[in-house]
């Protein structure tokens, strides 16, 4: 039972994600999260303001309750599954985080400057949280999907899309975090 | 309520992203800082395995519940959607390192500020769809 408590190391993680996959494919679906943020414009109504969603969002609504899913699991893990918080960071990634004003970073699962009541009640911190939101929202539907659909299921099928949408993700996350993220802390 | 199975399925994946720390900001940074193998051994290893798993499905080796061969849906063509779209996919990545699928699972561990961040996801659809007709894909 240590094993369920203690963090999984990547190659637990990696091959059960490619098993959620596997099942998704088998129940005849596809593994792709960001096209519910479509759908939930959809549901709330933004039909009236785009024709774009204007589409039956009802026919995805097995990929809604696939995120109301994640939703449960993320609350189980963290409420039952993870008595320790901490995150084991290279030393090196702390020291550097220290660096551009990140303290104690690992300590906990989410930094405090980003994250914490403080930032999101501050006009700075409101607009990081705004900013990113509208980049990966955007961004996602742009190269037509993200994580799940580019780089786990495109990927996997040998899409020439998805590895130049991959290149691009990593573009974008190494000028964010080298050249970017410094001047913003 | 058929939709149930993809309830549980959501639920493992948020267990399985929760327990290997992949909605960890920190770890996102540390992945573009080429601090630590553990994001690449994840993405790396679910690729992996899931290169053989479509061969599987093409052959049709492995069939849907229904017994049907398994059609994976190929992604929209286009270089500059692909190369543009994806760049400021990564700077949000990069900025709150949380991809969507994360982003709903740190919603469950009661993490306030994830709302603000999904409604910029919102805005940010939205705005896509506004003005896709202006921009190369």
């Amino acid at each position: 039972m240590d094993f369920i408590l203690e963090p999984w190391p990547w190659y637990v993680g990696g091959p059960l994600i490619t098993l959620i996959m596997f099942f998704l494919y088998y129940f005849g679906k596809k593994f792709g999260i960001s096209s519910n943020l479509e759908s939930i414009c959809a549901m709330g109504g933004a039909g009236k303001l785009h024709e774009f969603f204007a589409f039956d969002w009802k026919k995805n609504s097995w990929n809604l309750m696939f995120i109301v899913g994640t939703v449960i699991g993320g609350f189980i893990a963290f409420k039952f599954m993870t008595p320790d918080q901490a995150i084991a960071l290279n030393p090196q990634t702390v020291s550097d985080l220290a660096d551009i004003g990140f303290q104690n970073a690992g300590a906990q699962y989410l930094p405090e400057e980003l994250f914490g009541l403080e930032a999101l009640l501050s006009i700075k911190g409101g607009v990081i949280l705004v900013i990113a939101g509208i980049l990966v929202g955007f961004g996602a539907r742009y190269a037509g999907g993200c994580t799940s659909g580019h780089a786990i299921t495109g990927l996997s099928n040998l899409e020439l899309p998805s590895l130049i949408a991959v290149i691009g993700f990593f573009i974008g996350g190494l000028i964010m975090t080298w050249l970017i993220l410094p001047l913003l802390f | 309520m058929k939709n149930i199975r993809f309830i549980i399925l959501g639920i493992l994946f948020g267990i399985i992203l929760s327990k290997a720390e992949v909605i960890s900001w920190y770890r996102i940074y540390e992945m573009f800082k080429f601090q630590s193998f553990h994001m690449y051994g994840i993405i790396g290893s679910a690729v992996i395995l899931g290169v053989i798993l479509f061969s599987f499905f093409k052959k049709g080796v492995i069939k849907n519940y229904l017994g049907e061969k398994i059609i994976i849906e190929p992604k929209k063509k286009g270089f500059y959607r692909a190369i543009i779209g994806g760049t400021i996919f990564g700077l949000g990545w990069g900025l709150i390192g949380a991809c969507p699928g994360p982003m709903f699972i740190l919603l469950g561990r009661g993490v306030l500020s994830i709302s603000i961040v999904i409604f910029g996801g919102l805005l940010g659809v939205l705005f896509y769809h506004a003005i896709k007709h202006k921009l190369p894909h």
